[in-house]
Protein backbone atom coordinates (compact mmCIF):
# COMPACT_ATOMS: atom_id res chain seq x y z
CA UNK A 1 0.00 0.00 0.00
CA UNK A 2 1.24 3.74 -0.57
CA UNK A 3 2.03 5.94 2.21
CA UNK A 4 -0.06 8.29 3.04
CA UNK A 5 1.81 9.79 5.67
CA UNK A 6 5.77 10.20 5.29
CA UNK A 7 7.81 11.99 7.97
CA UNK A 8 11.10 11.59 7.13
CA UNK A 9 14.36 12.81 9.63
CA UNK A 10 12.33 15.36 11.11
CA UNK A 11 14.03 17.74 13.72
CA UNK A 12 12.49 20.94 15.24
CA UNK A 13 12.71 23.41 18.13
CA UNK A 14 11.24 25.75 19.45
CA UNK A 15 12.12 29.36 20.54
CA UNK A 16 11.87 30.05 23.82
CA UNK A 17 12.96 32.92 25.90
CA UNK A 18 16.04 30.70 27.52
CA UNK A 19 17.33 29.82 23.86
CA UNK A 20 16.07 27.20 21.21
CA UNK A 21 13.99 23.96 22.74
CA UNK A 22 15.41 21.17 20.37
CA UNK A 23 11.86 18.54 20.65
CA UNK A 24 12.30 16.58 17.11
CA UNK A 25 15.34 14.66 16.50
CA UNK A 26 15.75 12.13 13.73
CA UNK A 27 11.38 11.55 13.76
CA UNK A 28 10.71 9.09 11.24
CA UNK A 29 6.61 7.84 10.95
CA UNK A 30 5.37 6.59 7.57
CA UNK A 31 1.43 5.35 7.56
CA UNK A 32 0.19 3.54 4.98
CA UNK A 33 -3.47 4.24 3.62
CA UNK A 34 -6.07 2.81 5.74
CA UNK A 35 -3.49 2.39 8.68
CA UNK A 36 -3.80 3.73 12.40
CA UNK A 37 -0.51 4.29 14.07
CA UNK A 38 -0.45 4.36 17.79
CA UNK A 39 2.47 6.88 19.17
CA UNK A 40 3.27 6.67 22.58
CA UNK A 41 6.70 8.48 24.70
CA UNK A 42 7.49 9.99 27.63
CA UNK A 43 5.81 13.11 28.74
CA UNK A 44 6.52 16.23 27.08
CA UNK A 45 8.92 14.46 24.91
CA UNK A 46 6.84 15.99 21.29
CA UNK A 47 3.81 13.93 20.31
CA UNK A 48 1.66 16.93 20.09
CA UNK A 49 4.33 18.83 18.19
CA UNK A 50 4.32 15.86 15.92
CA UNK A 51 0.96 16.44 15.39
CA UNK A 52 1.10 19.67 14.30
CA UNK A 53 3.40 18.95 12.17
CA UNK A 54 1.08 16.14 10.32
CA UNK A 55 -1.70 19.29 10.57
CA UNK A 56 0.36 22.04 8.84
CA UNK A 57 0.34 24.13 11.81
CA UNK A 58 4.34 23.87 12.07
CA UNK A 59 6.47 23.68 9.54
CA UNK A 60 9.79 21.74 10.90
CA UNK A 61 13.10 23.42 11.01
CA UNK A 62 14.60 20.33 9.26
CA UNK A 63 13.53 17.07 7.33
CA UNK A 64 10.02 16.94 5.42
CA UNK A 65 6.66 15.62 6.17
CA UNK A 66 4.67 14.28 3.20
CA UNK A 67 1.24 13.48 2.73
CA UNK A 68 -0.14 11.88 -0.10
CA UNK A 69 3.20 12.91 -2.03
CA UNK A 70 3.01 16.35 -1.31
CA UNK A 71 4.92 18.18 1.27
CA UNK A 72 3.23 20.01 3.82
CA UNK A 73 4.20 23.39 4.44
CA UNK A 74 0.14 25.35 5.06
CA UNK A 75 -2.67 23.49 6.72
CA UNK A 76 -4.85 22.12 4.72
CA UNK A 77 -8.41 20.86 4.83
CA UNK A 78 -7.81 17.27 4.00
CA UNK A 79 -7.41 16.61 8.67
CA UNK A 80 -9.94 16.04 11.31
CA UNK A 81 -8.08 16.52 14.59
CA UNK A 82 -9.65 15.68 18.32
CA UNK A 83 -7.89 16.76 21.34
CA UNK A 84 -7.34 15.75 24.68
CA UNK A 85 -9.87 19.12 25.69
CA UNK A 86 -12.96 18.24 23.31
CA UNK A 87 -13.22 22.09 22.49
CA UNK A 88 -16.75 21.91 21.83
CA UNK A 89 -17.73 25.10 21.20
CA UNK A 90 -20.85 25.99 23.98
CA UNK A 91 -22.77 28.57 21.96
CA UNK A 92 -23.54 26.02 19.64
CA UNK A 93 -26.13 22.88 19.78
CA UNK A 94 -23.88 19.04 19.03
CA UNK A 95 -25.25 18.92 15.48
CA UNK A 96 -24.16 22.65 15.15
CA UNK A 97 -20.57 21.87 16.59
CA UNK A 98 -20.15 18.63 14.59
CA UNK A 99 -20.87 20.48 11.21
CA UNK A 100 -18.35 23.34 11.96
CA UNK A 101 -15.93 21.97 9.71
CA UNK A 102 -18.29 22.05 6.41
CA UNK A 103 -17.85 26.03 7.03
CA UNK A 104 -14.59 25.97 6.22
CA UNK A 105 -13.76 23.53 4.45
CA UNK A 106 -14.79 23.92 0.84
CA UNK A 107 -17.52 21.05 0.39
CA UNK A 108 -20.52 19.85 -2.52
CA UNK A 109 -22.35 19.44 0.44
CA UNK A 110 -25.97 21.11 0.57
CA UNK A 111 -26.78 22.31 4.23
CA UNK A 112 -29.33 19.33 4.34
CA UNK A 113 -26.79 16.44 3.14
CA UNK A 114 -24.20 17.87 6.58
CA UNK A 115 -26.65 17.79 8.50
CA UNK A 116 -27.98 14.61 7.30
CA UNK A 117 -24.12 13.44 7.35
CA UNK A 118 -24.08 14.33 10.89
CA UNK A 119 -26.76 12.37 12.19
CA UNK A 120 -25.65 9.75 10.43
CA UNK A 121 -22.20 9.91 12.23
CA UNK A 122 -23.79 10.98 15.37
CA UNK A 123 -25.75 7.89 15.25
CA UNK A 124 -22.69 5.99 14.77
CA UNK A 125 -20.65 7.26 17.93
CA UNK A 126 -23.88 6.53 19.83
CA UNK A 127 -25.23 10.27 20.27
CA UNK A 128 -28.76 9.73 18.49
CA UNK A 129 -31.26 12.03 20.40
CA UNK A 130 -28.33 14.60 21.53
CA UNK A 131 -28.45 16.61 18.33
CA UNK A 132 -30.07 19.38 19.40
CA UNK A 133 -28.41 19.40 22.99
CA UNK A 134 -25.96 22.02 24.09
CA UNK A 135 -22.22 20.55 25.10
CA UNK A 136 -22.47 21.71 28.64
CA UNK A 137 -25.69 18.75 28.52
CA UNK A 138 -23.05 16.07 27.91
CA UNK A 139 -20.99 13.96 29.97
CA UNK A 140 -17.08 14.16 29.13
CA UNK A 141 -17.15 10.80 27.41
CA UNK A 142 -19.89 11.75 25.03
CA UNK A 143 -18.15 15.54 24.32
CA UNK A 144 -15.38 13.26 22.91
CA UNK A 145 -18.10 10.88 21.20
CA UNK A 146 -19.41 14.50 19.54
CA UNK A 147 -15.65 15.93 18.89
CA UNK A 148 -15.34 12.78 16.96
CA UNK A 149 -18.19 13.13 14.68
CA UNK A 150 -16.51 16.94 14.26
CA UNK A 151 -13.47 15.61 13.31
CA UNK A 152 -14.64 13.09 10.86
CA UNK A 153 -17.73 15.27 9.16
CA UNK A 154 -16.08 16.41 6.13
CA UNK A 155 -14.03 13.16 5.62
CA UNK A 156 -10.22 14.41 6.34
CA UNK A 157 -7.83 11.67 4.68
CA UNK A 158 -5.72 11.97 7.47
CA UNK A 159 -8.09 12.06 11.50
CA UNK A 160 -4.95 13.38 14.17
CA UNK A 161 -5.96 11.64 17.72
CA UNK A 162 -4.06 14.03 20.51
CA UNK A 163 -4.64 11.99 23.42
CA UNK A 164 -8.36 12.42 23.20
CA UNK A 165 -9.03 9.53 25.57
CA UNK A 166 -6.53 10.63 28.07
CA UNK A 167 -9.38 12.52 30.84
CA UNK A 168 -12.04 9.60 30.87
CA UNK A 169 -12.54 7.06 33.45
CA UNK A 170 -11.47 3.62 32.27
CA UNK A 171 -14.53 2.12 31.91
CA UNK A 172 -15.48 4.99 29.52
CA UNK A 173 -12.53 4.81 27.73
CA UNK A 174 -13.08 0.93 27.07
CA UNK A 175 -16.61 2.13 25.20
CA UNK A 176 -14.41 4.49 23.03
CA UNK A 177 -12.09 2.15 22.13
CA UNK A 178 -14.93 0.10 20.91
CA UNK A 179 -17.05 2.54 19.47
CA UNK A 180 -13.29 3.78 17.08
CA UNK A 181 -13.36 0.02 15.59
CA UNK A 182 -16.75 0.64 14.88
CA UNK A 183 -16.12 4.03 13.24
CA UNK A 184 -13.30 2.79 11.60
CA UNK A 185 -15.39 -0.16 10.15
CA UNK A 186 -17.95 2.58 8.63
CA UNK A 187 -16.02 5.14 8.25
CA UNK A 188 -12.01 4.61 6.56
CA UNK A 189 -9.51 6.78 7.63
CA UNK A 190 -5.86 7.08 8.37
CA UNK A 191 -5.19 7.78 11.63
CA UNK A 192 -2.54 8.83 13.85
CA UNK A 193 -3.49 8.49 17.19
CA UNK A 194 -1.35 10.14 20.56
CA UNK A 195 -1.90 7.79 23.58
CA UNK A 196 -0.32 7.47 27.30
CA UNK A 197 -2.04 4.44 27.56
CA UNK A 198 -0.26 1.06 26.16
CA UNK A 199 -3.40 -1.02 25.97
CA UNK A 200 -5.36 1.55 24.27
CA UNK A 201 -2.52 1.56 21.20
CA UNK A 202 -1.99 -2.32 20.74
CA UNK A 203 -6.06 -2.30 20.81
CA UNK A 204 -6.84 0.44 18.24
CA UNK A 205 -3.58 0.74 16.57
CA UNK A 206 -1.77 -1.41 13.55
CA UNK A 207 1.35 0.08 14.69
CA UNK A 208 2.58 1.43 17.68
CA UNK A 209 5.89 4.22 17.46
CA UNK A 210 7.69 4.52 20.35
CA UNK A 211 9.21 8.01 20.51
CA UNK A 212 12.61 8.58 23.00
CA UNK A 213 12.46 10.74 25.61
CA UNK A 214 13.07 14.82 24.70
CA UNK A 215 14.55 15.40 21.70
CA UNK A 216 12.25 12.87 20.09
CA UNK A 217 13.34 10.59 17.30
CA UNK A 218 11.69 7.30 16.64
CA UNK A 219 12.94 4.61 19.40
CA UNK A 220 10.97 1.61 18.52
CA UNK A 221 8.29 -0.04 15.82
CA UNK A 222 5.87 -2.50 16.73
CA UNK A 223 3.61 -4.07 14.36
CA UNK A 224 0.14 -5.05 15.49
CA UNK A 225 -1.00 -7.43 12.42
CA UNK A 226 -4.79 -7.05 11.68
CA UNK A 227 -6.40 -10.41 12.68
CA UNK A 228 -9.49 -9.30 12.33
CA UNK A 229 -12.12 -7.84 14.91
CA UNK A 230 -10.22 -7.11 17.83
CA UNK A 231 -12.18 -7.94 21.34
CA UNK A 232 -11.37 -6.23 24.92
CA UNK A 233 -10.88 -10.12 25.60
CA UNK A 234 -7.78 -9.75 23.72
CA UNK A 235 -6.27 -7.63 25.78
CA UNK A 236 -5.81 -10.02 28.49
CA UNK A 237 -4.10 -13.14 26.02
CA UNK A 238 -0.45 -13.84 27.06
CA UNK A 239 0.59 -12.17 23.49
CA UNK A 240 -1.12 -9.07 24.26
CA UNK A 241 0.62 -9.12 27.32
CA UNK A 242 4.16 -9.60 25.95
CA UNK A 243 3.45 -7.20 23.85
CA UNK A 244 2.59 -4.86 26.67
CA UNK A 245 5.80 -6.03 27.96
CA UNK A 246 8.05 -4.95 25.10
CA UNK A 247 6.38 -1.41 25.05
CA UNK A 248 6.47 -0.86 28.98
CA UNK A 249 10.23 -1.72 28.48
CA UNK A 250 10.98 0.70 25.63
CA UNK A 251 9.32 3.59 27.47
CA UNK A 252 11.60 2.86 30.41
CA UNK A 253 13.91 3.28 28.27
CA UNK A 254 12.77 6.31 26.32
CA UNK A 255 12.63 7.58 30.07
CA UNK A 256 16.02 7.14 30.54
CA UNK A 257 15.53 4.77 33.72
CA UNK A 258 16.79 1.57 32.50
CA UNK A 259 19.54 1.30 29.55
CA UNK A 260 18.07 -0.68 26.10
CA UNK B 1 -41.10 36.62 32.40
CA UNK B 2 -42.72 35.42 35.75
CA UNK B 3 -44.95 37.86 37.91
CA UNK B 4 -42.40 37.30 41.00
CA UNK B 5 -39.10 38.66 39.01
CA UNK B 6 -41.37 42.02 38.71
CA UNK B 7 -43.29 42.17 41.93
CA UNK B 8 -40.43 40.96 44.18
CA UNK B 9 -37.68 43.89 42.86
CA UNK B 10 -41.13 46.43 43.25
CA UNK B 11 -41.80 45.21 46.58
CA UNK B 12 -38.23 46.20 47.14
CA UNK B 13 -38.20 49.88 46.05
CA UNK B 14 -41.94 50.24 47.82
CA UNK B 15 -40.36 49.37 51.45
CA UNK B 16 -36.81 51.32 50.66
CA UNK B 17 -38.92 54.42 50.31
CA UNK B 18 -41.60 53.57 53.27
CA UNK B 19 -38.20 53.19 55.06
CA UNK B 20 -36.46 56.59 53.96
CA UNK B 21 -39.94 58.60 54.70
CA UNK B 22 -39.60 57.01 58.20
CA UNK B 23 -36.27 57.58 58.86
CA UNK B 24 -36.77 61.55 58.09
CA UNK B 25 -39.84 61.67 59.96
CA UNK B 26 -38.49 59.84 62.44
CA UNK B 27 -35.43 62.12 62.99
CA UNK B 28 -37.54 65.22 61.80
CA UNK B 29 -34.60 66.16 59.59
CA UNK B 30 -34.97 69.64 57.72
CA UNK B 31 -35.68 69.16 53.61
CA UNK B 32 -31.67 70.74 53.61
CA UNK B 33 -30.30 67.96 55.31
CA UNK B 34 -32.42 64.85 53.77
CA UNK B 35 -35.63 65.07 51.48
CA UNK B 36 -37.96 62.30 52.32
CA UNK B 37 -39.47 60.90 49.27
CA UNK B 38 -42.70 62.64 49.65
CA UNK B 39 -41.32 66.17 49.22
CA UNK B 40 -39.85 64.49 45.74
CA UNK B 41 -43.46 64.48 44.54
CA UNK B 42 -44.15 68.00 44.01
CA UNK B 43 -40.54 68.39 42.63
CA UNK B 44 -41.36 66.34 39.54
CA UNK B 45 -44.57 67.83 39.42
CA UNK B 46 -43.23 71.17 39.06
CA UNK B 47 -40.75 70.54 36.90
CA UNK B 48 -42.14 67.05 35.07
CA UNK B 49 -41.28 68.51 31.41
CA UNK B 50 -37.48 69.60 32.29
CA UNK B 51 -37.28 65.95 33.67
CA UNK B 52 -37.82 64.49 30.41
CA UNK B 53 -35.93 67.16 28.35
CA UNK B 54 -33.09 66.96 30.91
CA UNK B 55 -33.52 63.09 31.10
CA UNK B 56 -33.08 62.59 27.25
CA UNK B 57 -29.89 64.47 27.39
CA UNK B 58 -28.61 62.58 29.60
CA UNK B 59 -29.17 59.31 27.90
CA UNK B 60 -28.43 59.88 24.29
CA UNK B 61 -25.22 61.32 25.51
CA UNK B 62 -24.79 58.34 27.73
CA UNK B 63 -25.69 55.83 25.00
CA UNK B 64 -23.37 57.35 22.06
CA UNK B 65 -20.26 57.40 24.65
CA UNK B 66 -21.16 54.11 25.70
CA UNK B 67 -21.10 53.10 21.73
CA UNK B 68 -17.94 54.75 20.82
CA UNK B 69 -16.43 52.80 23.83
CA UNK B 70 -17.75 49.50 22.47
CA UNK B 71 -16.20 50.31 18.80
CA UNK B 72 -13.02 51.99 20.37
CA UNK B 73 -12.93 49.30 22.99
CA UNK B 74 -13.55 46.05 21.21
CA UNK B 75 -11.22 46.98 18.47
CA UNK B 76 -8.06 48.11 21.23
CA UNK B 77 -8.79 44.40 22.88
CA UNK B 78 -8.57 42.76 19.79
CA UNK B 79 -5.34 44.31 18.57
CA UNK B 80 -4.22 43.27 22.22
CA UNK B 81 -5.32 39.95 22.12
CA UNK B 82 -4.28 38.68 18.92
CA UNK B 83 -0.77 40.34 19.04
CA UNK B 84 1.24 40.05 22.24
CA UNK B 85 3.68 42.64 21.16
CA UNK B 86 1.21 45.15 20.68
CA UNK B 87 -0.03 44.10 24.04
CA UNK B 88 2.93 44.62 25.57
CA UNK B 89 3.45 48.42 23.69
CA UNK B 90 0.28 49.61 24.72
CA UNK B 91 -1.05 48.00 28.63
CA UNK B 92 1.10 50.44 30.71
CA UNK B 93 -0.27 52.89 28.61
CA UNK B 94 -3.55 52.13 28.69
CA UNK B 95 -3.34 51.28 32.38
CA UNK B 96 -1.69 54.60 33.23
CA UNK B 97 -4.36 56.62 31.04
CA UNK B 98 -6.99 54.93 33.46
CA UNK B 99 -5.09 55.08 36.36
CA UNK B 100 -5.77 58.82 36.26
CA UNK B 101 -8.66 60.09 38.24
CA UNK B 102 -11.34 61.30 35.24
CA UNK B 103 -13.27 64.02 37.87
CA UNK B 104 -9.31 65.84 36.30
CA UNK B 105 -10.32 65.33 33.41
CA UNK B 106 -13.57 66.39 33.52
CA UNK B 107 -12.44 70.10 33.81
CA UNK B 108 -9.93 70.46 31.61
CA UNK B 109 -12.00 68.63 29.11
CA UNK B 110 -14.77 71.15 29.33
CA UNK B 111 -12.17 74.13 29.34
CA UNK B 112 -10.38 72.26 25.70
CA UNK B 113 -13.86 71.95 24.02
CA UNK B 114 -15.65 75.20 25.89
CA UNK B 115 -18.89 75.90 23.62
CA UNK B 116 -19.19 71.92 22.34
CA UNK B 117 -21.40 70.80 25.37
CA UNK B 118 -22.46 68.18 23.34
CA UNK B 119 -19.08 66.77 22.34
CA UNK B 120 -17.56 67.31 25.78
CA UNK B 121 -19.66 65.35 27.55
CA UNK B 122 -19.74 62.22 24.95
CA UNK B 123 -16.21 62.67 24.75
CA UNK B 124 -15.85 62.32 28.80
CA UNK B 125 -18.51 59.11 28.90
CA UNK B 126 -16.34 57.43 26.10
CA UNK B 127 -13.04 58.20 27.68
CA UNK B 128 -14.11 56.73 31.06
CA UNK B 129 -15.90 53.99 30.38
CA UNK B 130 -13.80 51.97 27.34
CA UNK B 131 -11.29 50.81 29.56
CA UNK B 132 -12.76 48.05 31.14
CA UNK B 133 -14.34 46.87 27.56
CA UNK B 134 -10.64 46.87 26.18
CA UNK B 135 -9.25 45.09 28.98
CA UNK B 136 -11.53 41.87 28.51
CA UNK B 137 -11.85 41.52 24.99
CA UNK B 138 -8.10 41.31 24.81
CA UNK B 139 -7.97 38.74 27.85
CA UNK B 140 -10.80 36.86 26.35
CA UNK B 141 -9.00 36.90 22.98
CA UNK B 142 -4.79 35.77 23.69
CA UNK B 143 -6.37 33.48 26.58
CA UNK B 144 -8.39 31.34 23.91
CA UNK B 145 -6.99 27.74 24.43
CA UNK B 146 -4.73 26.93 21.50
CA UNK B 147 -6.72 23.60 20.56
CA UNK B 148 -10.09 26.10 19.62
CA UNK B 149 -7.37 27.93 17.21
CA UNK B 150 -6.00 24.76 16.04
CA UNK B 151 -9.49 23.03 15.19
CA UNK B 152 -9.92 25.95 12.36
CA UNK B 153 -6.49 26.63 11.58
CA UNK B 154 -5.88 22.88 10.57
CA UNK B 155 -8.87 23.25 8.34
CA UNK B 156 -7.15 26.37 6.40
CA UNK B 157 -9.28 28.67 7.80
CA UNK B 158 -8.38 32.19 7.96
CA UNK B 159 -7.64 34.85 10.98
CA UNK B 160 -11.13 36.16 10.05
CA UNK B 161 -12.84 32.76 10.48
CA UNK B 162 -11.07 31.92 13.75
CA UNK B 163 -12.20 35.56 14.85
CA UNK B 164 -15.79 35.57 14.24
CA UNK B 165 -16.39 31.93 14.52
CA UNK B 166 -14.48 31.19 17.85
CA UNK B 167 -12.71 34.25 19.11
CA UNK B 168 -15.45 36.64 19.14
CA UNK B 169 -18.64 34.08 20.53
CA UNK B 170 -16.36 32.87 23.37
CA UNK B 171 -15.28 36.62 24.56
CA UNK B 172 -19.09 37.77 24.64
CA UNK B 173 -20.08 36.87 28.51
CA UNK B 174 -16.94 38.58 29.35
CA UNK B 175 -17.29 41.01 27.04
CA UNK B 176 -21.16 41.51 28.70
CA UNK B 177 -19.87 41.26 32.11
CA UNK B 178 -17.30 44.47 30.85
CA UNK B 179 -20.19 46.30 29.03
CA UNK B 180 -22.24 46.02 32.53
CA UNK B 181 -19.43 48.03 34.61
CA UNK B 182 -19.08 50.54 31.63
CA UNK B 183 -22.57 51.59 31.62
CA UNK B 184 -22.52 52.76 35.29
CA UNK B 185 -18.72 54.23 34.43
CA UNK B 186 -19.98 56.27 31.40
CA UNK B 187 -23.23 57.45 33.58
CA UNK B 188 -20.98 58.84 36.17
CA UNK B 189 -18.84 60.35 33.03
CA UNK B 190 -21.96 62.19 31.89
CA UNK B 191 -23.10 63.21 34.96
CA UNK B 192 -19.77 64.93 36.15
CA UNK B 193 -19.42 66.88 32.76
CA UNK B 194 -23.08 68.08 33.13
CA UNK B 195 -22.58 69.51 36.39
CA UNK B 196 -18.87 70.69 35.54
CA UNK B 197 -20.01 72.48 32.54
CA UNK B 198 -21.03 76.35 32.72
CA UNK B 199 -24.37 76.42 31.15
CA UNK B 200 -24.57 72.66 31.20
CA UNK B 201 -27.58 70.39 30.17
CA UNK B 202 -29.03 67.27 31.35
CA UNK B 203 -29.97 65.75 34.88
CA UNK B 204 -26.53 66.97 35.85
CA UNK B 205 -27.43 70.43 35.03
CA UNK B 206 -30.74 70.34 36.81
CA UNK B 207 -29.09 68.93 39.73
CA UNK B 208 -26.08 71.76 39.69
CA UNK B 209 -29.64 74.28 39.52
CA UNK B 210 -31.09 72.65 42.43
CA UNK B 211 -27.64 73.16 44.30
CA UNK B 212 -27.43 77.07 43.11
CA UNK B 213 -31.06 78.00 44.17
CA UNK B 214 -31.00 75.66 47.35
CA UNK B 215 -33.89 73.45 46.03
CA UNK B 216 -33.20 70.45 47.76
CA UNK B 217 -36.32 68.81 46.63
CA UNK B 218 -35.55 69.08 43.19
CA UNK B 219 -31.88 67.80 44.07
CA UNK B 220 -33.15 64.73 45.84
CA UNK B 221 -35.32 64.29 42.81
CA UNK B 222 -32.70 64.11 40.34
CA UNK B 223 -30.58 61.65 42.30
CA UNK B 224 -33.77 59.42 42.42
CA UNK B 225 -34.15 59.95 38.26
CA UNK B 226 -30.94 59.09 37.54
CA UNK B 227 -30.86 55.90 40.04
CA UNK B 228 -33.95 55.17 37.43
CA UNK B 229 -31.85 56.03 34.22
CA UNK B 230 -29.25 53.91 35.08
CA UNK B 231 -31.20 50.93 36.01
CA UNK B 232 -32.87 50.95 32.92
CA UNK B 233 -29.66 51.57 31.05
CA UNK B 234 -28.29 48.17 32.95
CA UNK B 235 -31.02 46.07 32.22
CA UNK B 236 -31.02 46.91 28.49
CA UNK B 237 -27.56 45.75 28.99
CA UNK B 238 -28.83 42.23 30.29
CA UNK B 239 -31.71 41.71 27.94
CA UNK B 240 -28.73 42.27 25.45
CA UNK B 241 -26.68 39.39 27.12
CA UNK B 242 -29.81 37.16 27.52
CA UNK B 243 -29.91 37.46 23.78
CA UNK B 244 -26.28 37.27 22.65
CA UNK B 245 -24.52 35.17 25.92
CA UNK B 246 -27.82 33.29 27.17
CA UNK B 247 -25.65 29.94 26.74
CA UNK B 248 -23.01 30.93 29.37
CA UNK B 249 -25.54 31.00 31.94
CA UNK B 250 -25.73 27.50 33.80
CA UNK B 251 -28.11 28.59 36.35
CA UNK B 252 -30.95 26.84 34.62
N1 LIG C 1 4.75 26.69 21.55
C1 LIG C 1 5.78 26.23 22.29
N2 LIG C 1 6.80 27.04 22.63
C2 LIG C 1 7.83 26.57 23.37
N3 LIG C 1 7.93 25.33 23.84
C3 LIG C 1 6.93 24.47 23.54
C4 LIG C 1 5.80 24.88 22.76
N4 LIG C 1 4.98 23.82 22.64
C5 LIG C 1 5.56 22.81 23.32
N5 LIG C 1 6.74 23.18 23.85
C6 LIG C 1 7.66 22.33 24.61
O1 LIG C 1 8.08 21.31 23.74
C7 LIG C 1 8.12 20.07 24.41
C8 LIG C 1 7.26 19.07 23.68
O2 LIG C 1 5.92 19.50 23.70
P1 LIG C 1 4.73 18.58 23.22
O3 LIG C 1 3.47 19.26 23.57
O4 LIG C 1 4.93 18.22 21.80
O5 LIG C 1 4.94 17.29 24.13
P2 LIG C 1 4.00 16.04 24.33
O6 LIG C 1 4.83 14.84 24.07
O7 LIG C 1 2.74 16.18 23.58
O8 LIG C 1 3.71 16.12 25.89
P3 LIG C 1 2.48 15.47 26.70
O9 LIG C 1 2.77 14.04 26.80
O10 LIG C 1 2.57 16.14 28.03
O11 LIG C 1 1.25 15.80 25.95
C9 LIG C 1 7.64 20.32 25.83
O12 LIG C 1 8.78 20.37 26.65
C10 LIG C 1 6.97 21.65 25.76
O13 LIG C 1 7.20 22.35 26.96
MG1 LIG D 1 0.69 16.45 24.14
Amino acid sequence: MENLIEIKGVRHSYRTASGPLPVLDGLDVTVPEGGFVAVVGPSGCGKSTLTRLVAGLLIPDEGTVNVHGTRITAPRSNVGMAFQNPVLLEWRTILDNVMLPLEIVPNKLTKAQGEDRARKLLALVGLEGFESKRPSELSGGMKQRASLCRALIHQPEVLILDEPFGALDAFTREDLWQTMHKVKAEEPFTGVLITHDLRESIFLADQVVVLSGRPAKTQFVMDIPDTGLRTLEDLYTPLAAERLNVLRHQIEVAQGRVAA
Amino acid sequence: MKARQVLVPLAAVVVFLVLWEALVWVMGWPNYKMASPSDLIPAYEKYWSLFLIMGWQTLWRTIVGLLLAVIFGTGLGMVMGFSRTMRDALYPLLVGFNAVPKATVVPIVALMFVGWHDFNTVLIAFMISFFPIAVSVSIGLSTLEPEYRDILRSLGASQAQVFWKIALPKTLPEFFGALKVSVTLAFIGTNLMEIVSPHGRGLGALFDSGKTNSDYPLMFAVLIALAFLGIVLYYIVVALEKIFAGWADRTV
